[in-house]
């Protein structure tokens, strides 16, 4: 921990220009943010990419990308340059102000949410800590910025004036608005454990029960984790964009860096849902069995962090490399026939045991 | 769990998504990820919900009967690699077929083993691109992959045959260009040992995939009655249930002397012509290795004329069950080395007519499992 911290020395002159209350109140947290996007999640989202396609390259028996750099390694830098110099289009029948906001509404909410997710603990005795901020409704925050996402997928295949990009903007807002309220309602469990809404609270509480939430919540885990997938319209649930029936849903008519902030934004949703399954169910930076392993203390908090969230982003590219695609009217079935149900019996179960704990101590 | 097939238009307008003035005219294709080429249906949709299916077909048409008539018959070959462009070997089975008939050749046993050897591998070859792309449109990607890896070892083999890969022009009315080169039998044999357990592989990924059978169980529902009068032949119609296969009903070239099973479905949707097609592949692999088994030697090739000539007023049909159904060409000779007409019964195009009975009140992720499991190929559908 010590170790990690260190570098953080360096701001102290800037520290001392300013004063105390203006850095931990103003500028510790731009740094956050800048440190946090420009060397945190577009790295992980660029290298995700390339991962995704070695993994699916291990799974499908052939190679993957392996001709930039060492093993493939600067793909992700040549992909990015080919998206940022190529051609913009814009579709003469599009509407054009709602074509241009649709991907920004896309990128930014699934940014903003990384500002609230704890990837480690408050340094000991300091003010600075792991995370950008922590808001006493943070389980509310992230649910409530997931949720603007949908608009940039419903906006950006309406505008695009293609009826295949209408397809699936629709298709785009049924499953996401249906696969909100089980991802919503699995978390609910959980926060009734812990008797809070903020993660970093949601974690100590789990530091402090001394088991993950995985355990007591197994069904919320899975809940969360198939509506999870659903809601960032990955396989077995890409209907918006599924590529054999709607030719690309609801970003057929995008291209270059318009196209790549989908992309993005694709890409951050699935670490945003992985970290936040990594927060409430897996003890966020916790190690794991923190009582029978004491000597796993030794690792930094986000070190345990980032490899929870890496189990979460390996399972989302198998079952890429898994399963065949849902159709639309099974996938309505499987979020309101099943998995609401089974997440409010969830609720009911885990208030029915706290209340008999709590008269039965 | 299935979705019931219902024409949408039989529906009380309050259960229609949209009404009835705001149905949607789709063009779904040319030039569409799934339909396999440039087939282009036109369709009417109530939000997903298919009403009406119009295929427009002929983006890739080149006009092959009327070069049929152009060349001699040995020089026509080529011309059949063409047209279903995955499964050469058995469009020139097909033709050189009936160029024999009307010219009168026999081809002598071993030519006949050959061609036999040839005609499965290709079917396997067949199925297997249709596996792969099938999968891929309902969104399974990775038995794409597998297929291909197998299809490789397969085309390996044809190019250590003919010298060429996917346009084969491996058969010559009267027998075959040339023997088997030395120590193929060994490696053919090799890849018939290796397969079956492949095939397990692929129905490993897919046949008790709860997805799979959700999206293919009760889709595209083709009843025996309609597949006999829209005259479909080949997995589609064994799909359904009838037991009609040329290489049994009337056994040309070795068939008669090898022994396999005609798999059957019972339900005719697109699971039953799945499994279908998969069994097809495993007994396709065991006439191939029970004919390097009876392999006979002498020569490959009949003794026959220079210029091959039909003669005046002479017609011949011939049909042979290739890997999509009965391909079958109808010769009118006229006295000269040319034929007077030419032309093709294509199973593609027979079995493309039925999907818009097959999709009408499916929904648009259903149309390209129907697409998909009719095993198109266009070259042969526009000719």
């Amino acid at each position: 921990m010590i170790a990690l911290t260190a570098p953080l020395a360096l701001f102290d002159p800037l520290r001392h220009a300013v004063g105390d209350d203006l850095f931990y109140w103003a500028v510790s947290p731009a740094i956050k943010i800048l440190v946090l996007v420009f060397l945190g999640i577009l790295p992980v989202i660029t290298y995700l990419v390339l991962a995704e396609r070695k993994i699916l390259g291990f799974i499908q028996a052939r190679v993957g990308p392996n001709r930039v750099g060492p093993w493939g390694l600067l793909q992700p830098i040549a992909d990015v340059m080919k998206l940022l110099v190529k051609e913009d289009t814009l579709p003469i029948q599009a509407v054009k102000w709602a074509f241009i906001l649709a991907p920004c509404l896309v990128v930014a909410p699934a940014l903003i949410i990384f500002a609230v997710i704890p990837m480690g603990p408050r340094a000991a005795g300091g003010k600075l800590a792991w995370y950008v901020t922590d808001v006493n409704t943070g389980v509310l925050v992230v649910l409530a910025l997931a949720t603007i996402g949908v608009y940039g997928l419903i906006i950006g295949g309406w505008s695009s004036n293609n009826k295949f990009s209408l397809m699936g903007g629709l298709r785009s807002a049924a499953q996401m608005i249906s696969y909100e309220v089980p991802q919503g309602l699995a978390l609910v469990g959980p926060l009734m454990l812990a008797g809070t809404l903020s993660l970093v609270g949601i974690v100590e509480a789990q530091a402090k029960a001394g088991w993950w939430y995985l355990f007591p919540q197994l069904v919320a885990f899975f809940i969360y984790l198939v509506a999870g997938v659903a809601e960032s319209n990955r396989n077995p649930f890409d209907l918006p964009e599924a590529e054999s029936e709607l030719v690309a849903g609801f970003h057929t008519e995008y291209s270059g860096m318009r196209f790549a902030l989908f992309f993005l934004g694709e890409y951050a949703n699935m670490i945003v849902i992985s970290a936040v399954a990594t927060t409430v169910f897996l003890g966020g930076w916790l190690p794991p069995f923190p009582h029978l392993l004491p000597f796993l203390h030794v690792v930094p908090g986000i070190i345990w962090f980032f490899l929870k969230v890496v189990v979460f982003l390996f399972a989302y590219i198998w079952f890429r490399g898994t399963f065949p695609r849902y159709r639309f009217d099974q996938l309505m079935d499987l979020g309101w026939k099943w998995m609401i149900p089974l997440a409010l019996l969830n609720i009911f179960a885990t208030g029915l045991i706290k209340l008999l704990l709590a008269h039965h101590p | 769990m299935s979705q019931p097939i219902v024409d949408p238009r039989t529906l009380p307008d309050d259960d229609r998504l949209f009404a009835p003035e705001e149905e949607m005219e789709l063009n779904f294709g040319p030039q569409h990820p799934s339909t396999h080429g440039v087939l282009r249906l036109k369709l009417k949709v109530d939000g997903e919900r298919i009403l009406d299916c119009y295929p427009i077909i002929g983006y890739l048409h080149r006009g092959t009967e009327k070069l049929f008539e152009l060349h001699p018959f040995f020089q026509n070959v080529p011309h059949t690699d063409r047209m279903d462009y995955v499964a050469a070997a058995t469009n020139n089975l097909a033709y050189v077929g009936a160029v024999e008939k009307l010219v009168g050749l026999v081809v002598p046993p071993r030519a006949r083993y050959i061609r036999t050897i040839l005609a499965e591998l290709q079917r396997i070859s067949s199925h297997l691109l249709w596996l792969a792309t099938h999968a891929i449109d309902i969104g399974a990607m990775t038995p794409f992959f597998y297929c291909f890896r197998e299809r490789e070892l397969i085309l390996d083999l044809f190019e250590q045959y003919c010298g060429a890969r996917l346009t084969l022009n491996c058969m010559r009315p009267g027998g075959l260009p040339h023997d088997l080169p030395v120590g193929w039998t060994d490696r053919c044999r090799t890849f018939c040992e290796a397969f079956p357990p492949r095939v397990d592989e692929y129905e490993g990924l897919l046949t008790d995939n709860r997805i799979w059978k959700k999206r293919t169980v009760g889709i595209g529902v083709l009843a025996p009655e309609v597949a006999i009068d829209y005259g479909i032949t080949g997995p589609m119609l064994r799909g359904s249930g009838i037991d009609w296969d040329l290489r049994k009903v009337a056994p040309y070239e070795a068939y008669g002397e090898v022994e396999f099973d005609v798999p059957l479905g019972k339900n005719g949707d697109t699971y039953d012509r799945y499994l279908v097609r998969m069994e097809e592949m495993r007994q396709a692999n065991r006439i191939v290795l029970q004919c390097l088994e009876k392999l006979p030697e002498g020569p490959v090739m009949a003794k026959r004329p220079r210029v091959l000539k039909s003669a005046k007023e002479s017609e011949v049909y011939h049909g042979i069950e290739g890997p999509k159904g009965e391909i079958g060409f109808y010769i009118v000779g006229d006295g000269t080395p040319q034929p007077y007409r030419c032309h093709v019964r294509a199973p593609s195009f027979i079995n493309l007519q039925v999907v818009p009975e097959m999709s009408k009140g499916a929904l648009i992720a259903d149309l390209v499992a129907i697409v998909g499991t009719t095993d198109i190929v266009l070259g042969e559908v526009d000719r």
